[in-house]
């Protein structure tokens, strides 16, 4: 998760290892992993009926459920923005009570089974739920079966990725620039803007990577929490999924897609977000 | 990130724990290891869930202790299921449109079992539902399932039989689905079959459809040719629709299979 962060910082010192130093015994599982790594994607790619491959692609259950994708993904980073970047900002500066307890909360997404974390969004922001009840009364707002509670539930499950990034580059940033910006006068506001948040930015920016991917490929909170319908909650992934019971190429050209979207987003920022992964 | 090895540790205990737990709730009836010749895997619909636990328990304690391993889902699912090579010994469907779609995988089906729509509300019908038309009305939220799920596409006749065009909140992915929605609240009315609102035990009741709305479901089995444990498989189909398995199904609120 923060991979790209513990590398630099264990990368620089030391610097990539030579080949003499990789012990034989390794190769074979190593290579073993990048298989099972690879081969998926291989027959991904052969069961592709590449000539139907246009018309899968501009039908409107996937132009919809391709827009619905794009659209919760990035309101989900945005919330996960808004919200977590404080957050981060807070565990890694602040010592407080409870602390571990807020961060083992906040990790907690990350390792729960996303229909679970569905389940508990049901019995929270549910029309019946802790908030949801509140919600409906007060607002007439209801989150389920609407686009919002897929926003929601991408962003319970992927927040965390952006707060843990976050959190570990604001820990591993040298506090004596701000020190010195104090020294001559900024104030705290002044020094989070122009000196904190600019030397956060590459975490910041994987993080938020992260957590968008995270929040592209969410499927078992989104079905659970937010239902399925098309154009309004069927993101991408759970297009797949149904696609895959009953048109199996409208399926593989569904996640044609996907895979394309993420590749093209691993290789665009790469030399941005993830620096010494070249070095 | 700066944490300990022991509480990655822990943190992977977790996770193992509840993955755990996870796993363990997909074996209906098996104890646990599967794979072994004393088992039979029967892919059956949905809405067979109750009945077919009680079928499967009673054909263990009459066939020497042989497990029964269900695998519920929606019909449409179980069919994919199959024909990308699942490890099933029988199918039990809740429409021929799904049999006919693994027909050359299978022996020769048997209707064994049919069943009525119902509409799905809360208990005490809070929002007053009397029928069909009362599903048009935009301020209720309808859940269906979606049109590939036997219980959607019955669910769609059944609208076009009484001419009313409902705007769905969700189409979920099986029948069941749709029942749990209506029980947590979420949504306030959905249709389903007779059975499911049974066994959606006390939060929810069913509103009847009448005959000439209503649409006949018909469930077929099959053992599959696929199968290693073919007169096993072959036991559970005979066992399902004798005259014993006949009676378990109408306790659930099955109707007896069309006869032809």
């Amino acid at each position: 998760m923060t991979a790209a962060v513990r590398r630099r910082r264990a990368g620089s010192p030391s610097g990539p290892r030579s080949r003499a130093g990789v012990p034989f015994l390794l190769l074979v599982p190593a290579g073993l992993a990048v298989g099972f790594l690879a081969v998926p994607l291989l027959g991904l790619l052969e069961e592709t009926a590449w000539r139907d491959l246009p018309t899968e692609l501009t039908s409107p259950i996937v132009l919809q459920a391709l827009r619905l994708s794009l659209v919760c993904s990035v309101g989900a980073v945005a919330v996960s923005v808004v919200l977590g970047v404080p957050l981060a900002f807070l565990l890694a500066r602040v010592e407080f009570p409870g602390r571990n307890l807020v961060r083992a909360l906040t990790t907690l997404p990350m390792v729960f089974p996303p229909v679970v974390g569905g389940v508990a969004l049901l019995l929270a922001f549910g029309r019946r739920g802790l908030v949801g009840q509140w919600l409906d009364r007060a607002f007439g707002i209801t989150l389920p079966f609407t686009t919002a509670g897929a926003i929601l539930a991408e962003a319970f499950v992927a927040m965390p990725f952006l707060v843990i990034t976050c959190e570990a580059g604001l820990r591993a940033m040298d506090r004596r620039y701000e020190d010195a910006a104090a020294t001559l006068g900024a104030g705290r506001w002044t020094t989070l803007r122009r000196v904190t948040l600019p030397l956060v930015a590459p975490s910041l920016g994987a993080g938020m990577a992260l957590c968008w991917a995270r929040a592209l490929g969410e499927f078992g909170a989104t079905i659970t929490f937010a239902g399925n319908l098309p154009g309004v909650t069927q993101t991408m992934p759970l297009a797949v999924y149904i696609a895959l019971e009953t048109d199996l190429e409208a399926a593989i050209a569904l996640s044609l897609v996907l895979l394309a979207v993420s590749l093209a987003v691993l290789i665009a920022l790469r030399d941005r977000w993830f620096p010494s992964a070249s070095a | 990130m700066h944490w300990s090895r022991t509480r990655l540790a822990a943190v992977v205990a977790v996770a193992a724990l509840v993955l755990a737990a996870c796993g363990g709730n997909d074996n209906a009836s098996s104890g646990g290891s599967s794979g072994s010749a004393n088992e039979i895997k029967v892919f059956a619909a949905a809405s067979l869930t109750a009945a077919f636990n009680e079928l499967g328990q009673q054909y263990t304690s009459a066939n020497g202790g042989t497990k029964v391993t269900f695998n519920f889902a929606g019909s449409q699912a179980l069919a994919t299921q199959i024909q990308q090579g699942a490890p099933a010994d029988v199918f039990a469907s809740a429409d021929t449109t799904n049999m006919d779609k693994v027909r050359d995988l299978v022996g020769t089906p048997q209707s064994f079992a049919s069943n009525l729509l119902q509409i799905v509300v809360e208990k005490g019908n809070p929002k007053g539902v009397k029928g069909l038309d009362d599903l048009a009305n935009p301020d209720l939220k309808v859940v269906l399932a979606a049109p590939d799920v036997p219980a959607g596409k019955y669910a769609q006749q059944a609208l076009e039989k009484a001419r009313v065009t409902v705007r769905p909140v969700s189409q979920e992915d099986n029948v069941k689905a749709v029942v749990s929605k209506v029980s947590l609240g979420e949504a306030d009315a959905g249709i389903v079959y007779v059975t499911d609102v049974t066994a959606g035990g006390g939060k929810v009741e069913g509103v009847d459809i009448p005959e000439d709305q209503n649409v006949t479901a018909t469930y077929p089995i099959a053992t599959v040719k696929a199968s290693k444990t073919q007169d096993k498989a072959q036991a559970f189909m005979d066992m399902v629709l004798s005259p014993e398995g006949q009676q378990v199904l109408k306790e659930f609120g099955f109707l007896p299979p069309p006869t032809t």
